[in-house]
């Protein structure tokens, strides 16, 4: 499957806008991604292991949060888009 | 710096006008130069979800900024930055804005817009390399006719 990495994470990705990696659920890909840029850990987690409230996960066209979370289960053909909340105001 | 054509510029101040008094917001796609440069190339206008504070925060469904992003890769483009306006008050970043901004690297600009007019419009860098030490920095906007553009309006993403 494909991770779509967004623009403010590619430094830490060695500058890729996508990573293929081969996994079972949406867990097991992130391990995988961060398994081989450990950089982009302490971006997307917080020092508790959580996922950080901003970052948005999307199997496809569906929030991770409403499908199995990280025990999501994913196929080859599927791309998870890891997004980063935007917000704001005056 | 952030580089963007004439008639890309109407347009995201064109969308500060049309949903005052409320907040407008979109994405910037482009492409990222030498160092800090950037160069907008497409105009997004976004949906505001803050239905239930409108006239002072802004929120861009994630969805739809998927779809963004899906858009920008098929045409060789990144999302580069993002813009809103300060329904009657300043242009500058206040400290929501700051706590809100996750895209290190990109540009967040914003339209102070009055009675109903866009005035003020000021780009500010998202600096840092995490959440404990971002920043924002003040960034040169050149508006020009020379900065070729792909489309004056890509047009909303459906969600």
């Amino acid at each position: 499957m494909r991770i779509l990495i967004p623009t403010p994470l590619r430094q830490f990705a060695e500058k890729k806008d996508a990573i293929d990696v081969s996994a079972h659920t949406v867990g097991e890909a992130l391990e995988q991604l961060t398994a081989h840029h450990p950089e982009l850990r302490r971006h997307l987690y917080t020092e508790q292991g959580k996922l950080r409230a901003f970052v948005n996960l999307y199997l496809n066209d569906e929030d991770v949060r409403y499908l199995g979370q990280e025990g999501t289960p994913v196929h080859e053909s599927d791309t998870l888009s890891i997004v980063p909340s935007i917000a704001g105001g005056r | 710096m952030l580089r963007i054509s004439n008639s890309l510029y109407t347009c995201l101040r064109q969308h500060s006008e049309e949903t005052y008094p409320h907040e407008c917001c979109g994405v910037l796609l482009g492409t990222s130069g030498q160092g800090e440069e950037r160069m907008v190339t497409e105009v997004v206008p976004c949906e505001n979800t803050r239905d239930d504070s409108p006239h002072n925060r802004y929120h861009i469904s994630p969805l739809e900024l998927v779809r963004i992003q899906r858009l920008g890769r098929e045409r060789g483009l990144d999302i580069v930055g993002f813009y809103h306006s300060h329904p009657d008050h300043p242009a500058r970043w206040s400290q929501t804005d700051l706590a809100e901004a996750h895209w290190i690297g990109c540009s967040y600009v914003i339209t102070s817009v009055r009675q109903g007019h866009a005035e003020q419009t000021n780009s500010f860098l998202l600096k840092g390399t995490t959440e404990e030490d971002k920043s924002f920095l003040d960034e040169p906007l050149e508006v020009s006719e020379a900065v070729a553009a792909i489309s004056t309006n890509a047009g909303r993403v459906q969600p």
